[in-house]
Formats: C-alpha cells, structure tokens, sequence
C-alpha cells in the first residue's frame, strides 16, 4: 500500500493541478478518478465543453502518443479509453444543453471481414470529444451498411477501419460502389488502421489516410472547413 | 541439430550460429519469424532438407508489425555474403505489403498469404472459409505454447480480466490449427479457449503452404 499522506484529495487541488492529475490519471485508465475529477470542475463552474477539451481529450492526446511511440500497448489504451468513458458519460448530456460546437457527423465502422475495432472505437471517442456527431456501425461492414447510414443519418464523413491485409482492400469496394451510385462527392471519406498507408489511401480514392485519432481529428476539421469554403 | 525452445523464440530469436562464419555454397538460409521455429526444423528434419539452414527473428515483432520489414532487411543484408540463396519465412504479417515490397527490392522470396493461420491451413481453403471463420480467433501450435506470453500478458488480461469483453466479446469459437498430432496441445488448446469464454474446435492442418514454398528450396526442385 501507498503511504497515507501519499494519498491525493482531488478536491484540494487547485485547477491548474487538477487538470494534469487528471491527464495522469486518464492515462492510468482510473474511471472513478476521472468521473470525480469530472465533477469537481462542474462544480467549480467550468463548461462542460472546457472539461472534455482541456482535461480529457488533452489526456487522450497523450495516452494515443505514447501508443505511437511503443511506450503504451493495447491493454493500456483501453484501460484510459475506459476512464475517458466514464467522464464523457456526465458531459455528454450537458454538452447538449449547453450547446458546445457540432463540427460535422460522420458514420464510422469496421469493414466486412474484420473484427478489429479498439481503433476505430478510439478515432470515434476523440472525433466525439472534439464535436463530431458520430455514428458506430460497429464491425464487420459490408457496404450496404454504410451507403445506408450515411443516406439515413445525412452524414458529412465516411470513416472506415480495417487491421487486415485481406480486409483493407475492401475499403475501393465500398468507395467504388460509391462512385458508381454518383454519390461519392456528396462526402468526405477518410480511412485508417495499422497496415494502411497514404499511398494506399490514396490509391483507394479516399480523401484522407490519419494515422491516429488525433491526425483523424484534425483532418476532419480542416476538410470539412474546406468543404463550406466550395461554391454551392 | 539445433536446440529449440519456443519461449525464447518469442523476444529473443535464434540465429544461425556458422552464418557469420563462412561461405557456404549451395546452402540456403531460411530467415522466419520464431513462431516458426519449431515447425521449420521439424520440416527439415522429416524431408531431411539438409541444405537448409535457419536463422529467427522473435516473434513478439507481431504486436508491432511496422517494425518487421527493417528487421527483415536487416538480417537479410547481414547474411547475405554467406549464403547462396535466402529465403524469407514470413507472411504479410499486417505490413500492408510494404514486406513483400521490401523482400522484392533485396531480390529475395517470402511465403505467399496474409498470415501464418492462412498459409497453414493453405491461403486459398482460408479465404474460402473466411466469411465463416469471422467470429473464430486462431491458434497455431506455437501460440498454444505460448498463450500466455503471446496472447494472455500482451492483451493485458492477466492484469485486467475485465477487458476480455472489450477484446473477445464479438468473438464465438476458438479454431486450434493444428501442425502436428500431439494430445497435449489440444487439452491445452481447449483449456485457452475455456480463459478466453469461447467454443472449442480443433483443426490438423499440418504445415500447409509453408511445407509447400519450403519445398521449392531444395536442390532437387531447382528448375
Ligand atoms: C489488439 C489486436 C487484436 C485483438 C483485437 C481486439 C479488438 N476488439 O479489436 C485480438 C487479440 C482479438 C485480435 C484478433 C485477431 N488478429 Co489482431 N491484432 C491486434 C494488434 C496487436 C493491435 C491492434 C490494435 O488494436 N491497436 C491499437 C489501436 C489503438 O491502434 P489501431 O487499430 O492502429 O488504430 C489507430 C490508427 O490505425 C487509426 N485508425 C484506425 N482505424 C481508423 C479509422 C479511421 C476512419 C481513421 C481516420 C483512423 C483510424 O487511429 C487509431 C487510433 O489512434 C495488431 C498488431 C498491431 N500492432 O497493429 C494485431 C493484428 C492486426 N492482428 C492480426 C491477426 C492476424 C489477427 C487474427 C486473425 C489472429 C487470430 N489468432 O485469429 C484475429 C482477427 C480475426 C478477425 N476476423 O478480424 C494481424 C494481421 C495480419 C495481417 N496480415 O493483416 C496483426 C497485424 C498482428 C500480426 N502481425 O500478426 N487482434
């Protein structure tokens, strides 16, 4: 055991130690510190927009380098996705009260075949924390599944996740099928997983290859902008 | 002979121990991922494919597959001098084809297929299967052996029981691939496929397409 006076009161500490206590504590994928940390800056006023920004997509942001750089595996970005869960699930009520910015929506899922989806499941969390409206299909998409969603939910962007050699190739299916729909140009497609690359992207006819969830994020954001800047 | 442990297949490897010594002519050098250590050997040993020679990357290179190429590169430069030919004992292994771009610029072959549980159980009978096979998490006899370094630990699940269902959860059977005919794996095999909550099966694949590309290797099959 830790030594008594080891022991942090979150309540205690001002904000600006606060919010890097929370950072840590994301990253140790502690869910009862994060939702206290959570509501202690509810209480202290802050907006719930602020909360999900500053401390717990700053704390992804982290956890997801460290990812990259090997020092984080698997196991541990689930456990920090998990705690960033359970703080989304206060905000996520209250940042519809409040009003915090609505980016864009995008449908996201798996392609046929594969059942990887720690990643893309990562790509929608922070897609969500910085103001994307998400829809989850979950795994094992054939195209039909997209082409569906993305009509119904009048979706902007197209996001698809495939971990396989024999599963990623079927990303042109779906943007192929698009494309003879004439409905390609009515989004903005953006793919990812392990084994992709920007060549491959590109080759496929996507708009973007992200290499992480905070690439997929930016991305999105400047595509989009760019998408209002065309002439109607 | 070479002595073998499958342990120290998964972060150490093993390497050839004359390769650096000499020249050696009309021997092939067989550079593969430590997971198929055991299975190689055994292949050389009932083809009696004395020429060849076998040299293993650890195959714990799998939980980062963008580091496999370089790795690859790496041993086939080093050897290269020394053999007549080499041959590369890897599949795609989540590369996204940048290792079979990497062995075709050295002017070196590999086995053909995505992974090991394709090329064992023979690249076109797993696509065939695949759309049924989707649920089904795949063990080979080096992973049964090393299930927990490999799979259990890596996964965190010796830490973390709860992330089974975040790992696991869309999964319903584990298939045990079988290369060879041994009564304790498959006890073994069941008992991994009980931690992991999923149905059991059993398949004997023997070697597959490994037995198949290594064949082309020997003297005899040079056209
Ligand atoms: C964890 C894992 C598993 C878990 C999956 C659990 C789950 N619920 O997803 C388990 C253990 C169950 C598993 C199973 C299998 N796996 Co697996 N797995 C991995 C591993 C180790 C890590 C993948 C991962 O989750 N990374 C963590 C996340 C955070 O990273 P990521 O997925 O890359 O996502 C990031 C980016 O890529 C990007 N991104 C991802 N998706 C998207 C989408 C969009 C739109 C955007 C913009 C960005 C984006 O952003 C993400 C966040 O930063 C990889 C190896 C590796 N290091 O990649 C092998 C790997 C992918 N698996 C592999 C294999 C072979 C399998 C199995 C067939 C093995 C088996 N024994 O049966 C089965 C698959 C069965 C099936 N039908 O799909 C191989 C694939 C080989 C190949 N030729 O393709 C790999 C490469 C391992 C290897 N080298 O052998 N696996």
């Amino acid at each position: 055991m830790v030594e008594e006076d080891d022991d942090l009161i979150l309540s205690e500490l001002p904000d600006e130690e606060l919010v890097p206590q929370m950072h840590d504590d994301l990253y140790d994928g502690l869910a009862d510190e994060i939702t206290e940390g959570v509501n202690i800056l509810l209480e202290r006023g802050w907006t719930p927009y602020d909360i999900l920004t500053k401390a717990l997509v700053e704390g992804m942001r982290i956890v997801g380098i460290d990812f990259r750089d090997g020092i984080l595996f698997v196991p541990e970005v689930l456990l920090a996705a998990n705690a960033m869960k359970a703080g989304m699930s206060i905000l996520k009520p209250l940042l519809i009260e409040t009003g915090a910015p609505r980016l864009g929506k995008m449908v996201i899922g798996t392609v046929k075949g594969d059942i990887h989806d720690i990643g893309k499941n990562l790509v929608s969390m922070m897609m969500e924390g910085a103001g994307f409206e998400i829809v989850d299909l979950g795994i094992n998409n054939p195209v039909e599944n997209y082409l569906e969603a993305l009509e119904r939910e009048r979706a902007d962007i197209l996001g698809m996740s495939a971990l396989l050699t024999t599963t990623m190739p079927y990303m042109k299916v779906v943007i192929d099928t698009m494309k003879e729909k004439g409905v390609r140009d009515d989004y903005i497609i953006m793919v990812g997983g392990a084994p992709l690359n920007e060549e491959f992207g590109r080759a496929i006819g996507a708009d973007a290859y992200c290499r992480d969830a905070a690439v997929a994020v930016e991305m999105a954001k400047t595509l989009m902008a760019r998408r209002h800047n065309l002439p109607a | 002979m070479l002595a073998l442990n499958d342990h120290g297949m998964v972060d150490a490897g093993l390497s050839a121990p004359q390769a650096l010594a000499g020249v050696f002519p009309g021997r092939v050098l067989v550079i593969a991922c430590g997971a198929l250590a055991r299975e190689i050997l055994a292949l050389r040993k009932l083809n009696r494919w004395d020429h060849l020679e076998l040299t293993c990357l650890p195959a714990k290179l799998h939980l980062h597959p963008e580091l496999i190429p370089d790795a690859v590169a790496r041993a086939i430069e080093d050897a290269r001098p020394h053999y007549d030919r080499i041959f590369v004992a890897y599949a795609d292994c989540g590369t996204g084809g940048l290792l079979a771009a990497r062995c075709r610029e050295l002017g070196v072959e590999m086995v053909a297929g995505p992974h090991c549980y394709s090329f064992f159980d023979g690249n076109a009978a797993f696509a065939a299967r695949a759309d049924a096979e989707m649920r089904a998490f795949f063990l080979t006899d080096f992973l049964v052996r090393q299930f927990d370094a490999f799979v259990w630990k890596p996964m965190g699940l010796d830490r973390h029981p709860e992330l089974r269902e975040m790992l696991f959860g869309h999964y319903e059977r584990l298939i045990y691939l079988a290369q060879a005919q041994d009564a304790r794996l498959d006890t073994e095999a069941a008992r991994c496929a009980r931690r992991l909550g999923l149905a059991y099966e059993r398949r004997t694949t023997g070697y597959g397409d490994l037995a198949t590309a290594l064949a082309t290797l020997s003297p005899e099959a040079v056209a």
